[in-house]
């Protein structure tokens, strides 16, 4: 324990130091995504140049009819949907990693995205229509329904065992099994142009990206992530452990609740519109961590930006890996996310 | 309540209280003397005696009945956030080793009941803060990240994250437990300084009796059948008490310095 002069006088001073470089990480993170989304916007199947793709962004008009629908109607909403579930997804999961008190926590780790995805088959399959709404919010709704009810399974689990973060994060597991397992049984009975249709889907795709949808996502995200930053010192709090918050006056439970409310939420909104997308929300919070710390005033909004950029650039990489051919961006991030995630849990160990 | 009633009863009354599991209290009806603002009340008694549920239950963390007043206020009856204005509990373990700062793990302390995550926008959070560091003579780990502190490192950021929040009532469970012996000296000065400062009461569960011999002005001492001594320390803590609360054969001898020690010679046999 160091011994230091008793007053402390300067700390604060230091510590604004130590939040100045957050926040010029922050708008590094920023500018890094606009980057990511220019990018992508500019990759595709047809050629694009760039100075047209500029020039057609600022007034559409210069463009031909098919440029036109190319950029606005199939690259644009695809890219900022890209952009929009890798934020929602982002926080969702720093969220819930933090809520359990444990970095495997995600909205994929914990079954709730198999859950939205249950949700979403079943509304598919059973060509479920409720009296003037569309797929837009018919689909979204039995998604988010079942991550809510998945959530709420497993905050009632845990409550009725007296479980701790760790038993959460195993009926977690268990659920995302069980999902699965349901999710396989809707596609068996499915016919084959709605099973066509759920495969295309569990695997993750931008390409049904509609302005629409960019408005229900933006929406969700409007309602979720002001809530969560009002919440922030008393997340940061818990990251003392429960007992500690608890002293605090944070009432934790409540706390537990509305995160698991969030990020179903979150989740069924990002799933509904472009399918499984794995590993974004879990490596979205440890990029973030790494970059920002523990204070969720900056690990929060770090966390959406880092999830946004993730699935950006592995937007990119699905169109530019094979040329012509677009992989549907779920594999990527799969495949893009597991070793990454590795290196991030091995250099943690190492610096420990 | 007015202002009268509570001048007339400043410190704290803990009267009947029944704490613990439900249907199955640990605390059972345990009431003592009125304690004098100012004061470090040492909480003493051999394990499982219920130490820990009676401060858990004290900061509202644990069922309770009874009647808990501070400062002419009862605590039960207050509302949630007022209640923990008021009362700070330091839990017996240690804050979780992440890559929080010391200086944020106490500032979201202050500010983690605020209506807004933000908390108070600068200066009277930073000097709050900045002073609870330069109190504890910790200064040199504000800036330091938990993962990288020493238990008793975090042991004292625990205590910065009590006192940061200036609270009447200070509940502290073992909160020398991770602690080499200056630091041990140095945060029961502090808590003990901060109490007679304040007029804030203290109560801490300990094990090291001379500890609480040394600095406390009161001690209670427990045992399964209840309270077994309830005053000032010399007087709490006698061979008799010793014996039936701990189950030990020991004595109270004076050392050179003039100190009472109390020294364990056996445990006796059951």
């Amino acid at each position: 324990m160091t011994a230091a002069a008793a007053s402390g006088h300067g700390l604060a001073a230091g510590y604004r130091r130590f939040v100045r470089r957050r926040v010029l990480l922050l708008a590094g993170l920023l500018a890094a995504v606009l980057a990511a989304l220019v990018a992508d916007v500019a990759t595709g199947p047809s050629s694009f140049p760039a100075a047209r793709l500029l020039a057609g962004l600022l007034d559409p008009s210069v463009l031909g009819a098919a440029e036109r629908v190319i950029l606005w109607d199939i690259r644009l909403p695809q890219a900022v949907i890209a952009l929009l579930v890798g934020a929602s997804l982002g926080v969702a999961g720093v969220e819930l990693q933090t809520a359990l008190d444990n970095p495997m926590a995600s909205p994929l780790t914990l079954g709730i995205q198999a859950a939205a995805t249950f949700g979403a088959a079943v509304a598919i399959v059973f060509g479920i229509a409720v009296a003037g709404a569309g797929a837009t919010v018919v689909v979204p709704g039995f998604a988010f329904l079942a991550a809510a009810l998945a959530a709420l399974a497993l905050y009632a689990l845990s409550r009725l065992y007296g479980a701790g973060a760790d038993t959460v994060v195993l009926f977690g597991i268990a659920l995302l099994f069980a999902m699965n397992a349901l999710v396989a049984l809707v596609q068996f009975v499915a016919d084959p142009d709605a099973l066509q249709q759920v495969v295309f889907w569990t695997m993750g795709s931008l390409a049904k990206a509609t302005w629409p949808k960019v408005a229900v996502l933006l929406a969700v995200l409007a309602l979720c992530v002001p809530a969560s930053l009002r919440q922030a010192a008393a997340m940061t709090a818990l990251r003392s452990g429960d007992e500690h918050a608890r002293s605090l006056g944070v009432p934790v439970e409540r706390l537990r609740l509305l995160v698991l409310a969030r990020a179903s939420l979150l989740t069924a909104a990002a799933v509904a519109f472009v399918g499984a997308i794995g590993f974004v929300g879990l490596v979205g919070p440890h990029i973030a961590r790494l970059a920002l710390g523990e204070d969720h005033r900056f690990l929060v909004p770090g966390s959406a930006l880092a999830g946004a950029l993730v699935l950006c650039l592995a937007s990119i990489a699905s169109k530019s890996l094979l040329p012509g051919i677009v992989i549907p961006v779920g594999i990527v991030t799969a495949l893009v996310g597991v070793p990454l995630f590795m290196a991030l849990i091995l250099t943690r160990r190492r610096r420990r | 309540m007015t202002a009268a009633e509570t001048a007339v009863l400043p410190g704290l009354i803990l009267q009947d209280i029944v704490a613990g599991y439900r249907g199955r209290p640990v605390i059972d009806g345990l009431s003592i003397e009125p304690v004098a603002p100012g004061r470090l009340v040492a909480l003493l008694g051999p394990n499982a005696v219920g130490k820990s549920t009676l401060l858990r239950a004290l900061a509202g963390l644990g069922s309770v009945s009874g009647r808990i007043v501070l400062d002419g206020r009862e605590l039960t009856r207050l509302p949630r956030a007022a209640r923990f204005g008021l009362v700070g509990y330091l839990p017996q373990s240690l804050p979780q080793p992440t890559s929080l700062l010391a200086w944020e793990a106490v500032a979201s302390a202050y500010s983690a009941t605020a209506p807004h995550g933000f908390g108070p926008a600068g200066g009277a959070a930073d000097d709050a803060i900045e002073s609870v560091f330069g109190e504890l003579g910790i200064a040199g780990l504000a800036l330091r990240r938990l993962d990288q502190l020493s238990g008793g490192q975090r042991q004292m950021v625990g205590l910065a994250q009590l006192l940061v929040r200036r609270p009447r009532l200070m509940l502290l469970d073992e909160p020398t437990s991770a602690l080499d012996l200056r630091w041990q000296l140095r945060v029961l000065e502090t808590v003990r300084g901060v109490a007679r400062r304040t007029g804030a009461v203290a109560m801490m569960a300990a094990h090291d009796l001379n500890l609480a011999l040394r600095f406390c002005d009161r001690v209670v001492v427990l045992s399964r059948q209840g309270v077994v001594a309830d005053g000032p320390p010399l007087e709490a803590m006698t061979t008799g008490v010793l014996r039936a609360a701990f189950g030990v054969e020991a004595r109270v001898e004076r050392c050179s310095a003039g100190h009472p020690v109390i020294i364990a010679d056996h445990a006796m046999d059951d």
